[in-house]
């Protein structure tokens, strides 16, 4: 007797530390910094990835409603995935999409977009990282939805998938 | 390429073996008066399997074959190969195959090594262990596999963490898993003991060689940890009551007490169910440690991966081993009549209890300071952290008394100790203990009557066990190496804590920084050009109380990944270490130094090893008393 009310009050509390662990995965504790949104961002220079060209944040960011900006690298694993994402993006002419390829090798980059496909309308390169933590990013990927004033209306970190896009969409429609 | 493939498909195989085993186990429970030979063969192939798989992932990772997604995340061509073929398992799937290794090479070496034993108690063992095999293939396979397929074949891989690419990290891992694995075959064994109705004598002489070989890799493998965290990391500390920390100490205390308690039963049918509770609870801890570490519940240096599919199928597993333990112990588990002893209350039963006492104090604490975070944030949203001061503060006073029943105990009879045992030369020692402490301290200006009486429990314990080795009875060199190494651990832990000194400064090349004992002179810098990596050496001259040193602190600038690392020099003495370690300040040509002079810090090493050495001398004696 004392036995099986012993047994069934371990169940208990093992339960109760199984559910809370469980529930406790669903938050995971990685530090997140407070996403910065509807703030704008400094003026920078930077290359064009391809000519080589200066070209400064004022020549980029301008006629257009929506700008999104994506910063990746062809040695980013991640970046592979939301490719696609980015390439349905793309067909939105409302947007100006551009890439700032961080921290990469020209040849490896070059061969990413000759293999994926170019989404961006301009890809500047942040070599490095500068332009990238001026912004407030954190890691590759990371895509920033900017507004025609150039405010910050939306940050992404980490790879976009179906569901984020749709909501990039409804924001941009 | 090739090399991954056949991991994969050997990794499948093994998994087909290692299921087929079952069938083979209830098979041959009831038949046979022994075991069935077909049954070794196939543990044989489970464990050849995982050998080829293993090799598989080393191969690809030697030729850097970036078509396997592992290699491609852990690896880079220009690494020196010792840190290709350790990248193996500096990942978390190629160290949870290193796992499956070690748990399939166990459980052979468990098959051949118990001829001795009942056959189905052999057999029950097996089925247990194949259950935690099993439930480790699939983990494997199911959510981390090691051989992921990349295409397009990236030219490069991303590199090997920097911080990692050290010798004392490299074969940290496996020791520390020979150690929690050989707890799995404890966990296995004592569940088939219950069914089995095993629990004896016999049974206690049969795993106490498994509880010292988990207790001796646990000890050393926990050592080469914090060696590591001193040399590399770069903070100038050795423990950091880090929750992946935290969590490899757990199983240690845990595996500790089992280790004393078992020596009773090795002696006569007592303490039963509280050794079946602490084989189950050892392994169940370092299985919520993989889980705690592995799924990123936690927030720590050692943050691997967070993928949350690993972590529920992880916390699914590791409660399904609870609740079937549970049953087991439960439903099987009968206290025999002739158990109820009567113990006396100076014994060695009594001194191995209060042992077992503090083990599960400390155990708690740790545990408590551990997992409340995790706890208090899912049930009310409130985020702590919990800080090294929380342990400090609960279990340095606790130390006090532990240290003088660990002085007292193994001078105590089994069975009946009488009281002249402590006699007068106990007394006049601990007298002098605390005489020695007292002046010490005394002399550093420090009277603290905690740290006095702290001071004084450890130096009791330290010279008992000095005067026990000169005995003339026989004496248990297991036992007394152990302790003695446990009281100099101490005692290298509270000087180095009391009489270190530290500098912190700002400082560029050809400038002199004035200090009470010294000076320091940073001379000149030079750049080196290295194979995966570029560094910037800085030379100092320090004079630290009339003697002079030369320190070459090094920045290290490493490609792939591209990571900025500070390597510490260290110059080490019997006496002292003397530490100093340059950071770079931004946007200046200044560079932040800090200097630390560590004393005794070696010995915290050497009584670490001392430890382990106790533990390695019971494997070799036989009875050393009555």
């Amino acid at each position: 007797m004392k036995n099986k009310l012993l047994l069934v009050f371990s169940f208990l509390f093992f339960t109760f530390c199984f559910i809370v662990l469980f529930k406790g995965l669903n938050n995971p504790n990685i530090y997140k910094p407070n996403l910065i949104t509807n703030k704008t961002f400094e003026k920078f220079n930077s290359k064009e990835l391809f000519s080589g060209i200066e070209i400064s944040s004022e020549e980029i960011f301008i006629d257009s409603k929506f700008y999104i900006l994506n910063i990746w690298a062809s040695w980013c694993v991640p970046c592979r995935d939301e490719h696609k994402e980015l390439m349905q993006l793309s067909k939105n002419l409302s947007v100006k999409m551009i890439g700032l390829n961080y921290k990469d090798n020209f040849n490896n980059a070059k061969k990413f977009i000759q293999e994926f496909g170019n989404p961006y309308s301009i890809i500047i390169t942040d070599k490095n990282g500068f332009i990238s933590i001026e912004l407030g990013a954190y890691g590759v990927p990371e895509t920033y939805i900017m507004n025609k004033d150039k405010i910050i209306v939306k940050k992404i970190i980490g790879p976009l998938n179906q569901k984020l896009l749709e909501e990039i969409n409804l924001i941009i429609k | 390429m090739l090399a991954s493939q056949i991991g994969y498909y050997a990794l499948i195989f093994g998994l087909v073996s290692s299921v087929l085993i079952l069938p083979l186990a209830i098979k041959n429970f009831n038949n046979n008066k022994i075991l069935d030979n077909k049954i070794i063969t196939a543990s044989f192939l489970q464990f050849l399997f995982v050998i080829i798989s293993f090799f598989g992932l080393v191969f690809s990772f030697i030729n850097s074959d970036f078509s396997n997604e592992t290699v491609f995340n852990n690896s880079h061509t220009t690494k020196p190969l010792f840190y290709k073929i350790s990248g193996t398992w500096g990942n978390h799937e190629g160290s949870l195959l290193l796992w499956l290794l070690v748990l399939t090479f166990f459980i052979f070496l468990f098959l051949i090594k118990s001829t001795k034993e009942p056959k189905k108690y052999r057999i029950l063992t097996l089925i247990f262990q194949q259950v935690i095999i099993i439930g480790f293939f699939l983990f494997l396979l199911k959510t981390s596999s090691p051989f992921n397929y990349l295409f397009p074949v990236p030219k490069e891989g991303m590199g090997l963490n920097p911080i990692l690419q050290d010798p004392a990290l490299a074969i940290h891992p496996p020791i520390l898993y020979l150690g929690y694995v050989g707890c799995s075959i404890i966990f296995s064994s004592s569940l088939a003991a219950v069914t089995h109705n095993y629990i004896s004598k016999k049974w206690a002489k049969h795993i106490k060689f498994w509880i010292i070989i988990s207790w001796i890799f646990l000890t050393v493998g926990i050592m080469l940890g914090s060696i590591w965290a001193y040399y590399e990391l770069g903070w100038g500390g050795f423990w950091f009551w880090d929750p992946v920390e935290n969590v490899s100490l757990m199983p240690w205390l845990c595996l500790t007490a089992l280790l004393h308690s078992i020596l009773v039963l090795e002696k006569k049918l007592f303490l039963t169910s509280w050794i079946v509770i602490l084989s189950i609870a050892t392994f169940t801890l370092s299985m919520s440690g993989t889980f705690l570490v592995r799924s990123g519940i936690l927030n720590s240096v050692h943050t691997f991966a967070n993928d949350p599919e690993r972590g529920v199928f992880i916390l699914f597993f590791l409660f399904i081993l609870i609740f079937i333990s549970l049953v087991i112990f439960f439903t099987f588990h009968k206290i025999n009549e002739k158990e109820i002893f009567k113990i006396h209350w100076i014994s060695k039963e009594t001194s191995i209890l209060i042992n077992n006492w503090f083990m599960m104090y400390f155990l708690s604490v740790i545990l408590i300071g551990t997992l409340y975070p995790i706890f208090l944030e899912v049930l009310s949203n409130e985020k702590i952290s919990v800080g090294p001061p929380f342990y400090h503060k609960l279990i340095i006073p606790f130390l006090i008394p532990f240290l003088i029943f660990m002085s007292i105990g193994p001078n105590l009879n089994w069975i009946k100790s009488k009281i002249e045992k402590i006699n007068i030369q106990f007394i006049a020692l601990f007298l002098m203990s605390f005489l020695i402490s007292f002046l010490i301290l005394k002399k550093f200006g420090s009277s603290n009557l905690i740290q006095t009486i702290l001071f004084a429990g450890t130096f009791y314990l330290f010279f008992i066990t000095i005067k026990d080795f000169f005995k003339k009875k026989p004496i248990n060199y297991s036992q007394k190496i152990s302790h003695f190494a446990f009281s100099l651990l101490i005692l290298s832990i509270l000087l180095n804590n009391l009489f270190s000194s530290e500098i912190t400064t700002n400082i560029k090349v050809g400038e002199r920084f004035q200090f009470k004992r010294g000076y320091i002179l940073f001379e000149s810098i030079k750049s080196i050009e290295n194979k995966n990596y570029n560094s910037i050496i800085g030379h100092f001259r320090i004079e630290d109380n009339k003697k002079i040193i030369e320190l070459k602190p090094e920045l290290r600038i490493y490609n792939q990944p591209a990571i900025v690392t500070s390597e510490a020099d260290i110059k080490t003495t019997l006496y002292e270490d003397k530490f100093l370690v340059m950071n770079l300040v931004k946007g200046n040509e200044y560079f932040n130094i800090r200097y630390q002079a560590k004393p005794f810090m070696i010995w915290i090493w050497i009584s670490g090893l001392l430890l382990a050495l106790g533990g390695i001398f019971s494997l070799f004696q036989r009875t050393y008393e009555k």
